[in-house]
């Protein structure tokens, strides 16, 4: 007997819970960026589950995009992470408000 | 609600990767130091691995722990060893009623998202064929033959997924690397 699929779109849902949770409260820019990844490899297991379940391909061929997509995103933001910190000795996302946001 | 289905060979290995995986991602969200939360990122990925594995997706597995778990996690701790930031000198405490109101949120969305999963259509189940004929689908084969396959829309955004790759890894340059002439705009 297999495994339903809703059991796996809610481990998915809980993890990206999770991963809303780090990005509202953390303050440390890597952790923001960590959650965020946390958040992805919770859209990419409930795309793998959907491609499954549903018999089709495409699920798996989105997440290998999401993985790429997400390998770019961090490099240069850990990019700009590091050329924040050449010019201001802190890197609290709070203390960062050059842009008055 | 199949609750016995958790009860099989294959439940038992979907809910120790479940639990391990909401585990270590609980711990990345609270654990104050930097270098803990990665090390705690990285089991919640090849937790996930192991859900792929679970689902048939065996090259995705593998892609999984080679990129995520290999190099974008050396990239994390190289950033946070790099800035030194693995004190949890920086002041990572939480606030009180921004923690109370993200955490109340995030748990509104996921209970919410999870009941229509839940009470949405009853369970859905494998498809009878999908146990024989989907055992080659997740392989390396299957996904070339899918992903290179000219009739598939995947062979167009593939291409320009490597140009994607290019302008990240000329960005991260320009942007990481050593300045000639350090600049004075210190804001």
């Amino acid at each position: 007997m297999s495994i339903p699929l809703n059991y796996y779109i809610v481990l998915s849902m809980i993890l990206f819970s999770l991963g809303i949770a780090g990005v509202t409260t953390r303050r440390n820019p890597i952790l923001i960026f960590m959650s965020i990844e946390l958040m992805l490899n919770a859209v990419n297991l409930s795309l793998i589950a959907f491609g499954r379940y549903l018999g089709d391909a495409g699920g798996q061929m989105l997440t290998i995009f999401v993985m790429a997509v997400a390998a770019a995103e961090v490099s240069v933001g850990l990019g700009i992470l590091i050329a924040i910190f050449r010019t201001k000795d802190n890197v609290d996302v709070d203390v960062l408000n050059g842009l008055k946001g | 609600m199949t609750l016995q289905a958790l009860l099989s060979g294959q439940g038992l290995m979907f809910l120790f990767f479940a639990v391990a995986a909401i585990a270590s991602g609980l711990l990345v969200v609270i654990l104050q130091n930097p270098l803990r939360a990665a090390l705690s990122l990285v089991i919640n990925l090849f937790s996930v691995a192991g859900l792929y594995l679970s689902l048939n997706a065996y090259f995705l597995a593998t892609v999984q722990v080679i990129v995520y778990a290999g190099a974008i996690m050396v990239l994390f701790l190289f950033v946070i060893m790099l800035l030194n930031m693995g004190q949890a000198n920086l002041n990572t405490s939480y606030r009180g009623v921004r923690t109370i109101i993200a955490f109340s949120s995030a748990i509104g969305f996921g209970g919410l998202m999870s009941a229509v999963a839940l009470k949405g259509q009853p369970d859905v189940m494998l498809p009878a064929d999908a146990m024989v004929t989907g055992s080659s689908a997740g392989s390396v084969e299957g996904i070339g033959k899918v992903l290179y396959n000219p009739n598939l829309p995947w062979l167009f955004a593939f291409e320009w997924t490597s140009f994607l790759l290019l302008v990240a890894v000329i960005g991260a340059v320009v942007l990481a690397g050593k300045r000639q002439q350090p600049s004075e705009d210190k804001a």
